[in-house]
């Protein structure tokens, strides 16, 4: 024979039960309305046709270790970043082609995205009179100063990628000197590869320092090479 | 800069003091886990960075210079215990070998570092910043007479880890298929003839530069 209590207590945990299940139900339905509302109202632009512009894709060959620079006119977003990863995207698509002097395969999807970031802005001289509040005078010049490019690299892109030092050097050194003809502000370039640092690209070139743009000098025909770009003789 | 036969010193004449060693470190690249590069004909970077260190080896070692490798056979071994050996071996000259499938003949790669005033102590990671001028006069040596010797030569200054820590005048040789005029490939890295040659003509440079350059 079960006691009084216990039948009542058993009902009680079951409308409890119910409720809180109706309750749950209740709560899904309301975070499903939430989602699809808040993707309902995300900003969304129609798709613009930027004009063409002249750029200047710097151009790697393995044969002779040259960075060449091609001028092209491509259609340029005004967005700093989105700039960036069109111009990369058209870099790499050149060493995707068959028959390209350094065949990288991948083409643009090996970049995933271009970052910008303000470099700390160098102080400059005192003068009270004239000069804005410091925190003004160091806003205007992060806003107006060098930037430094992070390139990321996705991970079927570094893992494609052909290995050696001058191939990998090239590949880097062309998409510094790339940044560089056409977004002059661009001083300092780092990269990732999956969002994640890595040591190198392909087993050689560096990937944990900081490159330089002003470095990445070209070597069409003499050129003084500082850093990378490399110089060929033919016996 | 011969050393002074050591039989022909008398008794009474206290020994003259004998000429430093003049040694060489090879490093061979990659190694165990890490197989480098895929050449051309299945050839792993690894294998054809070890013959070519062992060929070199056996070459400088028959003129009677002192030889001291990273790595004599498949082993792993990182940058950084890379760097000790060589360090510690206090060599006057350090080839880190590579060998690719891209490009063409040798590459010749010399750190990126800025130059520094050489110093007691030197930083573990940029130790070689201190040797660039004498590093850049190897790959000079090298590059002369690689290109004498009938091979396309590349010259180039890279960030690689592996070189920028070691504190000797180093170069990393990068060995590429040799090409004809129209890209064809001539001969893969592996290949034991175009090996032989090639390591020829770096012995022979290393020897040129062992007598034009002054040693400290």
């Amino acid at each position: 024979m079960i006691p009084r209590y216990q039948k009542v207590l058993f009902v009680l945990l079951l409308v409890a039960s119910l409720a809180m299940a109706a309750e749950l139900w209740h709560l899904r339905q309301r975070a499903h309305q939430r989602l699809l509302a808040g993707q309902d109202s995300a900003p969304t632009r129609a798709p613009e046709v930027a004009p063409d512009e002249p750029a200047t894709l710097v151009v790697a060959s393995d044969l002779d270790g040259s960075l060449t620079p091609q001028a092209r006119s491509l259609p340029l977003p005004s967005d700093p970043e989105a700039r960036a990863r069109v111009l990369l995207g058209n870099l790499l698509d050149l060493y995707a082609a068959t028959g390209a002097a350094h065949p990288v395969p991948g083409g643009t999807s090996g970049i995933a995205q271009v970052f910008l970031m303000p470099l700390p802005a160098e102080p400059a001289p005192a003068s009270p009179s004239t000069n804005p509040p410091p925190a003004v005078a160091a806003q205007n010049a992060q806003d107006s100063g060098p930037r430094l490019a992070v390139v990321n690299f996705t991970g079927s892109f570094a893992a494609s990628h052909p290995s050696g030092i001058e191939t990998e050097s090239l590949t880097i050194q062309s998409i510094c000197a790339t940044l560089r003809a056409n977004l002059p502000r661009v001083a300092q370039v780092r990269f990732l590869v999956d969002g994640q640092p890595r040591n190198t690209l392909a087993g050689h070139a560096d990937l944990t320092r900081t490159y330089l743009t002003a470095d990445s000098v070209l070597t069409s025909g003499a050129a003084d090479t500082a850093t990378s770009p490399a110089q060929s003789q033919n016996p | 800069m011969l050393p002074a036969p050591a039989h022909s010193q008398s008794a009474q004449v206290p020994p003259a003091p004998s000429a430093p060693r003049f040694v060489i470190v090879l490093d061979a690249a990659h190694g165990g886990a890490d197989s480098g590069a895929a050449l051309g004909d299945g050839q792993q970077e690894k294998a054809v960075t070890l013959a070519l260190s062992v060929r070199l080896r056996s070459l400088l070692a028959a003129r009677g210079l002192t030889v001291v490798t990273t790595r004599e056979s498949d082993i792993d071994l990182d940058a950084g215990q890379r760097a000790a050996i060589a360090n510690h071996a206090n060599a006057q000259v350090c080839l880190v070998l590579h060998a690719t499938q891209s490009g063409s003949g040798v590459h010749l790669f010399t750190s990126s570092l800025a130059p520094v005033r050489a110093a007691r102590f030197l930083p573990w990671k940029t130790a070689q910043a201190a040797f660039v001028a004498r590093s850049l006069s190897l790959a000079g040596m090298l590059n002369s007479t690689v290109l004498h010797a009938g091979f396309n030569v590349t010259l180039a200054r890279v960030s690689l880890p592996g070189l920028d820590s070691l504190a000797c005048p180093a170069v990393a040789v990068e060995l590429a298929p040799r090409r004809g005029s129209d890209n064809s490939i001539l001969a893969q890295p592996d290949d034991s003839q175009y090996q032989a040659q090639v390591a020829s003509a770096l012995v022979d440079a290393i020897f040129a530069w062992r007598s034009e350059a002054p040693q400290p």
